[in-house]
């Protein structure tokens, strides 16, 4: 079968990734133009495409914590979560400000990291 | 004399979104990646070009992984469409926002390349505060300079990249998450966005269980529609 490999020419490479990276994620951009095109503001199926697109961003989100690649992996599962919860309570409490909800996720993750050794 | 309001002072605008939170996360993010695909072998050229024409990040660690495993081009081009499908939801939710009154489709059609999650997150926070009409504009600005700034970043680190200590890896790559936690909350403005957020947060993991192959499709799906029918019936309480 065709893959990456298979052929020596130099184009080849760049071919297969226009065709598997560019049109397989352009297509659904595309598509989203279309769709969202049809779609008045604050509207009844606005709001539910918002909340679709919110949902899906949000499973990434817990993916990214809950099954991390990378040196991320090597701190436990409890101490991603806490550190997560903390930074987004810090967010939250202390005036809506993204760094400190940030500083705070860090600083838990790695201090937690060094104390558990 | 008042700097006149033009388009061109808005992208300028857009651009400087570059040194932003979410932009600098981004860039962070694209070191890790850097190094990734120094790891899997793919020349330089063809990273750079992979980091303009695929753009999400997501999606490009899924080619390099179709590619390293000797996927044929066919399964290649189902695995990163796939998994890619949520682009056009996002894409459809951001449409409405960006578009001015006589906005033609094709510039929206090419601006929509640029749009992966840092931008999309960007764009939902930051373009109610942008007049309508130079909203497309400002968003050209920052998603043009964005990917532009990350293809030069992939260039230079490339043949640099070194191995950092695993801690700091480690919290390098926790900034992304928990940026978009903090960004994606105070984006949510509506009732039914917020529900869909803390349901997607636990639908994901879930979905991940039960359908890991489409779990991102599945969480947005049923957790989205979940949030929208759990407000309606809220509102309809509340009104009567």
């Amino acid at each position: 079968m065709l893959a990456y490999q298979s052929i020596e020419a130099w184009w080849w490479p760049y071919v297969f990734i226009a065709v598997a990276g560019w049109l397989a994620t352009d297509m659904w951009r595309w598509l989203g133009v279309l769709a969202g095109n049809r779609l008045k503001e604050d509207s009844a199926s606005m709001v539910w495409v918002r909340s679709v697109a919110t949902a899906l961003v949000a499973a990434v989100i817990a993916k990214l914590i809950l099954y991390p690649s990378g040196d991320l992996a090597q701190a436990p599962l409890l101490l991603r979560i806490g550190s997560a919860a903390a930074g987004f309570a810090a967010f939250i409490f202390l005036g809506k400000r993204t760094w400190v909800g940030i500083l705070a996720a860090i600083a838990c993750l790695v201090g937690g990291q060094i104390v558990l050794g | 004399m008042a700097v006149p309001d033009t388009h061109a002072r808005w992208f300028l605008k857009g651009m400087r979104g570059l040194f932003s939170m979410p932009a600098i996360i981004l860039m962070v993010a694209f070191v890790g990646f850097s190094s990734f695909i120094v790891d899997a072998g793919i020349p330089l050229g063809e990273a750079v070009f992979m980091t303009g024409m695929v753009w999400a990040l997501p999606a490009k660690v899924l080619l390099v992984g179709a590619i390293t495993a000797g996927m044929s081009l066919p399964a290649a081009f189902l695995t990163v469409a796939l998994s890619s499908i949520r682009l056009m939801p996002m894409v459809a939710a951001l449409i409405p926002e960006l578009r001015g009154a006589r906005t033609p489709t094709w510039h929206l059609l090419l601006l929509s390349h640029f749009i992966a999650i840092t931008a999309w997150v960007f764009a939902m926070e930051r373009l109610r505060d942008v007049p309508r009409e130079r909203r497309v504009a400002f968003f050209a600005g920052f998603g043009i300079t964005l990917t532009l700034a990350n293809i030069v970043l992939v260039a230079t680190i490339y043949s640099t990249v070194d191995a950092l200590p695993a801690l700091a890896a480690g919290a390098l790559l926790f900034m992304t998450p928990v940026y978009f936690l903090t960004s994606v909350w105070s984006s949510s403005r509506d009732r039914s966005s917020r529900l869909a957020f803390v349901i997607g947060l636990g639908f994901g993991p879930l979905f991940h269980q039960i359908a890991p192959e489409f779990d991102i499709l599945y969480a947005g799906l049923v957790g989205g529609s979940a949030a929208f029918l759990v407000d309606r019936v809220m509102a309809i309480r509340e009104a009567a």
